[in-house]
């Protein structure tokens, strides 16, 4: 009794699980648009050199104070007498919505927000991207471990991740910073200067370790008992190999789930460190830099810091919106479980 | 081809629960199986059929009792030490989805064995050997070559099940354990999987552990019976016998609950009341005297032992159904 199937269906190079996410992500309308925002955005950040040098001609690091711009053919002050009714004070010039100057105004130090803008923009994303990478990496390896292994390994570092996860975050991000912004940080031969990127970047992705080693170690856990793994073992697949194979592949869905999500908080996460001087150190920006900047103008020149407070919204939004465009995209038992 | 395949003798599995309860699912249970064989192993859902098939492979850890297949004393060994052995002894499992690796192609899952297995002499087999076992093991369970390039989401429960077969068969094992591996599939698609299991049985020589609860299925395709209650086996012998004259009541119940498409008037059945007791606490003496029609006082307090009847069964009953010599 032989029964030829299988080919029942139209022949042709069979649809992976990657290939059925990435068409399901493609056809999701809200995912595609915020995943164009979020490239537009990253990529006028990455051009802000060339903002800054060909069209603006600004230096956007060097107080300006004493100088002037042209505007319509018009020489105009960047620190402008106050518009209040006794005209006490200097103002930096407003926005001119003019992006050969000045588009957004100025800052207190007659620096141009527009300019600003972009390099806090690249600071801010490379930041966020990279420390979410690097708390995913951790957080899987942390997750794959005591998921996987279970017993004494699953004990140390899940009590280790609790105690992480008993300080509030930012409390847990601003004392880590603090320390080493204030002296630096010298590892053996290493040493990190308080201005490097790498300090956020590390401190942030630290503290979100907890958060996202819990759902990976419990997908490991259910994943270990999954019966696929169980015929593994009874065809006598060492160790390793279903880990490899058949563990890690499988969690590659929450991983990339956890991305854009993890971006997003790390993006606040930044913008809040950085709002505190603790984070991207001046004179470099970034949007929460800018922020604090603009908190002392929030009534004369309120463009300062709504601008990069738009731009926070803005990625956040996006990055939320991609994450469940990806999470819906992945979710291959609900989309391609047919018959049983 | 006397000797013994797989011999397990006294195994009990306990689980231990909180506030020191303790599950047996096994109790002192002991086997044989000769090559060549099929042994159904029958009972209702929790009474330990698929632990013990499991245990039986060393996929689960034992408490006690020890397991020999092949001659080779394998209940003590370790996941390293059994590694070499799985080649001998494959499983294939219900869940026709679950137990497929779903990111993985059916060429792949297939293939799994071959790779982390040596060849007879030692070396790894290359690509070119797996590929020609590949297309060898498609055609012998009746898949075409197009479905290794496929994923098991792209497959029914039936053409599923034949891919877990191929894959169980890609060492040319000598036992497979199938764990109930028609119940999820609708009873037509079942009837070619079990043609499919009888016809590879004959062709390759195979040994089975039918792990089943429809004794449909089990009249089919054993050799042997072993019917369990609670954790134990109460009869074990030839299916014919078995199923026609049973001796133990609650093997005699079970073939009662099976439906019958023509309805004999007076025919008696004994249909069983209540549920099945919890292996948390199971009955004293007998443990099927809270349900058995049969039940005397003596059931309550006495332990009935496996006893061989005449025709070379052995039962668990103080009052038998069939007749002591």
């Amino acid at each position: 009794m032989v029964i030829k199937t299988g080919s029942s269906a139209v022949s042709g190079v069979a649809a992976g699980p990657w290939r059925t996410a990435g068409q399901a992500l493609v056809r999701n309308r809200p995912a595609m648009s915020a995943l164009a925002i979020l490239l537009l955005v990253t990529f006028a950040c990455i051009m802000a050199p060339f903002y800054a040098h060909d069209i603006a001609h600004t230096d956007p690091f060097t107080s300006n104070v004493a100088g002037s711009f042209s505007l319509n053919g018009q020489n105009v002050d960047i620190m402008q007498p106050n518009d209040n009714p006794l005209h006490l004070g200097l103002s930096p010039a407003g926005p001119t919505w003019h992006p050969s100057a000045y588009f957004l105004g100025a800052d207190s130090q007659g620096r141009d927000v527009a300019a600003r803008l972009l390099y806090g923009g690249r600071n801010s994303l490379l930041i966020s991207f990279s420390a979410a990478l690097l708390c995913i990496g951790m957080a899987a390896l942390v997750g794959v471990l005591s998921g996987f292994f279970g017993g004494v390994v699953d004990m140390v570092l899940s009590r280790l991740m609790d105690i992480m996860w008993a300080v509030p975050v930012y409390l847990f991000a601003i004392s880590l910073s603090i320390v080493t912004i204030s002296q630096g940080l010298k590892i053996g031969p290493f040493t990190v200067e308080s201005d490097n990127l790498l300090i956020p970047i590390v401190i942030i992705a630290l503290v979100y370790v907890p958060y996202a080693a819990r759902p990976v170690r419990g997908r490991v856990m259910t994943l270990r008992n999954a019966e696929f793994v169980m015929a593994a073992r009874s065809l006598g697949v060492p160790r390793w190999r279903i880990l490899l194979v058949d563990i890690l592949p499988n969690i590659s869905a929450t991983l990339v789930v956890l991305a854009p999500l993890l971006t997003a908080l790390a993006l606040l996460a930044e913008s809040a460190l950085s709002f505190l001087s603790i984070g991207v150190q001046a004179p470099a920006a970034s949007w929460g830099t800018i922020i604090q900047d603009g908190e002392g103008l929030i009534y004369t020149r309120p463009m300062v810091a709504i601008a990069p407070g738009l731009a926070i919204v803005t990625v956040v939004l996006t990055l939320n919106i991609l994450g469940d465009g990806l999470r819906d995209a992945l979710d291959i038992r609900e989309t391609s479980r047919k018959g049983s | 081809m006397n000797t013994t395949l797989l011999h397990a003798e006294g195994l009990r599995k306990e689980y231990k629960l909180p506030r020191g309860q303790t599950l047996r699912a096994l109790d002192n249970i002991s086997l044989e199986i000769m090559p060549g064989e099929v042994l159904g192993l029958v009972g209702e859902s929790g009474c330990g059929k698929s632990t013990l098939g499991r245990c039986l492979l060393r996929l689960t850890e034992l408490s006690s009792g020890t397991i020999t297949f092949d001659g080779c004393d394998i209940s003590s060994l370790n996941e390293r030490a059994m590694r070499p052995l799985r080649r001998q002894m494959q499983m294939v499992f219900q869940d026709s989805y679950a137990s497929l690796n779903p990111r993985r192609r059916i060429g792949d899952l297939i293939a799994e064995p071959l790779r982390v297995h040596p060849d007879n002499n030692g070396k790894k087999r290359s690509s070119s050997t797996i590929e020609a076992r590949l297309a060898e093991l498609t055609e012998l369970v009746g898949l075409s070559t197009s479905a290794l390039s496929r994923y098991p989401h792209e497959f029914s429960g039936g053409q599923r099940q034949r891919i877990n077969i191929a894959r169980a068969l890609a060492l040319s094992p000598q036992l497979i354990v199938a764990d109930e591996p028609v119940s999820a599939l609708d009873v037509s698609i079942q009837a070619q999987i079990i043609n499919l299991f009888t016809d590879l049985k004959e062709r390759l020589g195979l040994t089975y552990i039918f792990i089943a609860h429809d004794l449909a299925v089990v009249r089919q395709i054993s050799t042997r019976v072993a019917v369990m209650y609670l954790g134990a086996i109460v009869e074990q012998g030839e299916t014919d016998a078995i199923l026609h004259t049973p001796a133990h009541p609650y093997t005699a119940a079970l073939i009662a609950a099976v439906p019958e498409p023509v309805i004999r008037k007076n025919a008696s059945r004994t249909l069983l009341r209540g549920d099945v007791p919890s292996p948390v606490s199971p009955p004293s003496g007998c443990r099927f005297h809270t349900r058995c029609p049969k039940a005397q006082a003596d059931c309550a307090i006495v332990v009935p032992d496996l006893r061989p009847l005449p025709d070379g069964r052995v039962v668990a009953c103080h009052f038998p159904l069939v007749n002591d010599p």
